[in-house]
């Protein structure tokens, strides 16, 4: 530690070369910082506590399939099921069916059941009470310049009214927030209407749901509830499939695309590049001090110290290129979320990033360092103070 | 004084390069090869371009002693070429498949407000007058070139995934008509399935995504039991799906005579708006006829928007990284070799000649970074095939496409950066002191 200052001199000795290279770290590090946001924040999906203790139970035959109201009662039965609730994709389209939002009709049980979505009590109570009445994520009241009380016309993409037109029209009566901001970018883009009022009125849904939510009180037997509730329709016409919320979010996430691989080789190509640049620079940092290394050695510096100055030398410059890096993907990651209103969902830098960004730039300035480093822990007093 | 001609010239120079950045973006290639050709007659034709020409001509003939510093370059900006063409060529490869799926001369019908195929319904009535509409072609028999469909998703295991996890694919229901209304649907293995079986012929994607696909292996669909007789290929879309017999889809998914979506071929593109204007005018009717063109281009619109966006950031992130590397090796290079460009100047080069010659030479290691990024990224991706999971709906299995257009680009990125990185290194050799510099080390 009683070195750090030579350090800093010796890494500020030639300021413009310095601060090149920490600009190419710091942008590699903030690429590393957006990219490590977006894997983890996928990852991540439903694998917060109350997402654990839910399972999830669909048609086994495919997403478009729906299930029998019937199966209520029966999963409620089963031992250790705490509660159930219901939903159906909606399919609405604000003013242009290819705006398509994240429409779901709902039993009105549906937010007991996840805790993370918070709603004000009274609006909630305004809500069961309304027909007709929506709740709507907050990104979605900003991106339209929604307010509550408003009555606002959506189509369904699928479902026809009792009119037989696709239009329909819900009231706005309250606006759904994310307890924490992991969920957010789900929670708040959410709307959600009443099952009942859905099912009445349109004639395609003849008392079916699209999926079953259903809260385990105890999670380590949560596969035994999975297997019970499948076992109910076995060799029915509606055989169901449930998963834990997590699980289901993972193979919906993995039929999208295999977000780490695609993270991972683009980081690969630019850590590499990183590498090699600042691995030059540091050989010519080496190359350029050579006799000061000798006059250090001189006065008595063992050949292990100036190894461990050379090495701390380039970790130094490695980790703070990658903090002010990091720090900047923190940055204009929440100012593009805000900027474009929603549109855009940067995820906050996470610990596991800063983490993993943390050993990153420790491993990557130590191997940049490490062929400098032993050639001036090999230097020969003599040769060097004489230039040869 | 001084400091207010600094800043003039600092300010000139941001000019500058906005104002080159700008034209090399928005210029096309032959206006850009105009511009070679013109630097290329100066360098013959003046005293100071043939100045620049011999200085140069130093400078490359001594890159191999300065083979590492150099390579950083090379290797730098090839890794930013690279990843931006690869991202770029997942984008148009995306774009491609699903918008090659469609023509001018093919419309397609949906009911009004339907986004997409599964989605949509039409009534048994709605088809006949659909396919009574006089814009059709007909066949040799006189019948419609129209084929009304049925398309419903299906869960079948994925392969290389785990043992309980299914992916969605699209199942097609068709009549015969499907064949002829599209042309570039050939049959590659087995048969066609026969009408009333419960056979499927699978599209060569589909195959290659999904467990159990090849032809005289049984599958559950919809809980019925079905076999394989057939596959298909056809470059596009298509090719990710599944098709039956329409009437033995509709049984088993209980959808009646209704289906999604009616698929015709018309007598030729200018036909379009006037078959429009029939179903339009036709009172029973409810429906949106786009040509296939549009729809699948619809279709494919966000997502390689979204891919192109992603693949611009991370190309522009990296390249600013690049271009810091660049100039740390361009000014290392510069100060190396102050005493040989002090001496030129001293003999009585002009500073322009000096300002070109590093440039060039920089520019030549990023068209070499370039090159190398974009060939590496054409062996490596091109033709890799992908999937994703198209419009929230079905698995899409797609190719990576390294088209030419996006290696052009990919070197004009690449020489972007040079002339950059190039820039700055280039004045400070043209600005230094010629007395200082011949007397440093």
């Amino acid at each position: 530690m009683k070195y750090l200052h030579l350090i800093w001199a010796a890494l500020f000795r030639r300021k413009v070369r310095t601060f090149l290279t920490l600009a190419s770290i710091v942008a590699a590090f903030l690429l590393f910082g957006l990219l490590d946001g977006i894997r983890t924040s996928f990852a991540d999906l439903g694998r917060n506590a109350d997402g654990a203790q839910r399972l999830q139970t669909a048609s086994k035959l495919s997403f478009i399939e729906t299930l029998p109201l019937s199966l209520l009662p029966r999963i409620s039965a089963i031992d250790n099921v705490e509660a159930v609730t219901h939903a159906n994709w909606f399919g609405g389209a604000y003013q242009d069916p290819k705006n398509q939002l994240f429409t779901f009709a709902v039993a009105s049980n549906y937010l007991e059941l996840h805790p993370e979505i918070e709603v004000d009590p009274a609006q909630l109570e305004a809500w069961k009470r309304t027909r007709t009445g929506m709740l709507v994520g907050e990104t979605m009241m900003k991106r339209f310049d929604w307010e509550v009380g408003q009555r606002i016309p959506l189509q369904s993409t699928i479902y026809p009214n009792s009119d037989g037109s696709l239009d329909w029209a819900f009231d706005i009566v309250g606006v759904l927030k994310a307890k924490d901001g992991a969920s957010a970018g789900f929670t708040e883009a959410l709307i959600l209407m009443h099952y009942d009022y859905f099912e009445e009125s349109t004639p395609y849904v003849d008392g079916d749901v699209g999926w079953y939510v259903s809260r385990v009180s105890d999670v380590r037997r949560s596969d035994a509830v999975a297997k019970a509730i499948d076992a109910l329709s076995a060799n029915s016409p509606h055989e169901t499939k449930t998963m834990s919320e997590q699980a289901a979010m993972a193979s919906q996430l993995k039929q999208m695309a295999d977000i780490g691989l695609i993270v991972g080789s683009i980081m690969g190509a630019v850590f590499f590049t990183l590498l090699l640049l600042t691995g030059n620079t540091m050989a010519q940092a080496v190359r350029e001090r050579t006799s000061e290394l000798a006059v250090l050695k001189t006065i008595g510096f063992s050949s292990t110290s100036v190894l461990a100055m050379v090495l701390a030398e380039s970790m130094l410059m490695v980790v703070i290129g990658g903090v002010l890096g990091l720090g900047l993907a923190a940055v204009i990651g929440k100012a593009a979320t805000a900027g474009s209103g929603g549109l855009v969902n940067l995820p906050p830098v996470g610990l596991e990033s800063w983490m993993l960004g943390l050993g990153l730039m420790l491993a990557i300035g130590l191997l940049v360092g490490a062929l400098p480093a032993l050639r001036a822990m090999r230097l020969n007093i003599v040769d060097a103070l004489a230039g040869r | 004084m001084n400091t207010l001609k600094s800043f003039l010239r600092g300010g000139a120079l941001v000019l500058l390069l906005v104002a080159f950045l700008a034209a090399w973006i928005v210029l096309p290639w032959p206006a850009l090869l105009a511009l070679a050709l013109a630097f290329a007659l100066w360098m013959l034709c003046t005293r100071s371009g043939r100045q620049a020409a011999s200085v140069t001509a130093v400078g490359v003939s001594t890159l191999g002693q300065r083979l590492g510093s150099s390579s950083v370059v090379i290797i730098g900006i090839a890794g930013v070429v690279g990843v931006l063409v690869a991202l770029l060529a997942m984008a148009e490869g995306y774009r491609h498949t699903v918008s090659s799926s469609g023509d001018e001369e093919t419309a397609i019908v949906l009911r009004g407000g339907s986004s997409a195929e599964l989605m949509s319904v039409l009534g048994r009535d709605a088809i006949t007058a659909i396919e009574r509409a006089p814009e059709i072609a007909r066949d040799a028999d006189g019948r419609p070139l129209a084929s009304p469909e049925l398309v419903v998703a299906a869960n079948l295991p994925v392969r290389g995934g785990g043992a309980d996890e299914d992916g969605s694919v699209q199942l097609r229901g068709v009549g015969d008509m499907a064949w002829a209304v599209r042309p570039g649907v050939r049959l590659v293995e087995g048969r066609r399935f026969e009408p009333g079986k419960r056979e499927l012929v699978v599209g060569k994607g589909a195959r290659r995504q999904f467990v159990g696909l090849d032809p005289g292996a049984e599958l559950r669909l919809g809980n019925q039991p079905w076999t394989v007789v057939g596959v298909f290929e056809s470059g596009d879309a298509m090719e990710s799906e599944i098709w039956a017999d329409a009437e033995v889809v509709a049984t088993t998914y209980r959808r009646g005579s209704s289906r999604a979506s009616v698929f015709a071929r018309l007598a030729d593109a200018s036909a379009f708006n006037a078959f429009k204007a029939t179903l339009d005018a036709d009172p029973r009717l409810q429906v949106d006829a786009q040509t296939t063109l549009a729809y699948f281009r619809g279709q494919s619109e966000g997502v390689s928007k979204v891919l192109r966006i992603i693949g611009i950031v991370v190309g522009s992130i990296m390249a600013i990284g690049a271009v810091f590397g660049a100039l740390n090796t361009m000014f290392a290079s510069v100060a190396s070799r102050a005493r040989e460009i002090a001496t030129l100047r001293a003999i009585g080069f002009r500073g322009m000649p000096v300002v070109v010659a590093v440039m060039l030479e920089t520019m030549l290691l990023a068209a070499l970074g370039g090159m190398l990024g974009g060939v590496l990224a054409w062996l490596v991706f091109n033709g890799y095939t992908a999937s994703t999971l198209a419009g929230g709906v079905a698995q899409l299995t797609f190719e990576f496409k390294v088209s030419p257009e996006l290696l052009w680009q990919g070197l004009k990125w690449a020489l972007a950066i040079g002339f950059i990185g190039g820039l700055f290194p280039a004045l400070r050799a043209a600005t230094m002191p010629v007395t200082d510099a011949l007397r440093a080390a």
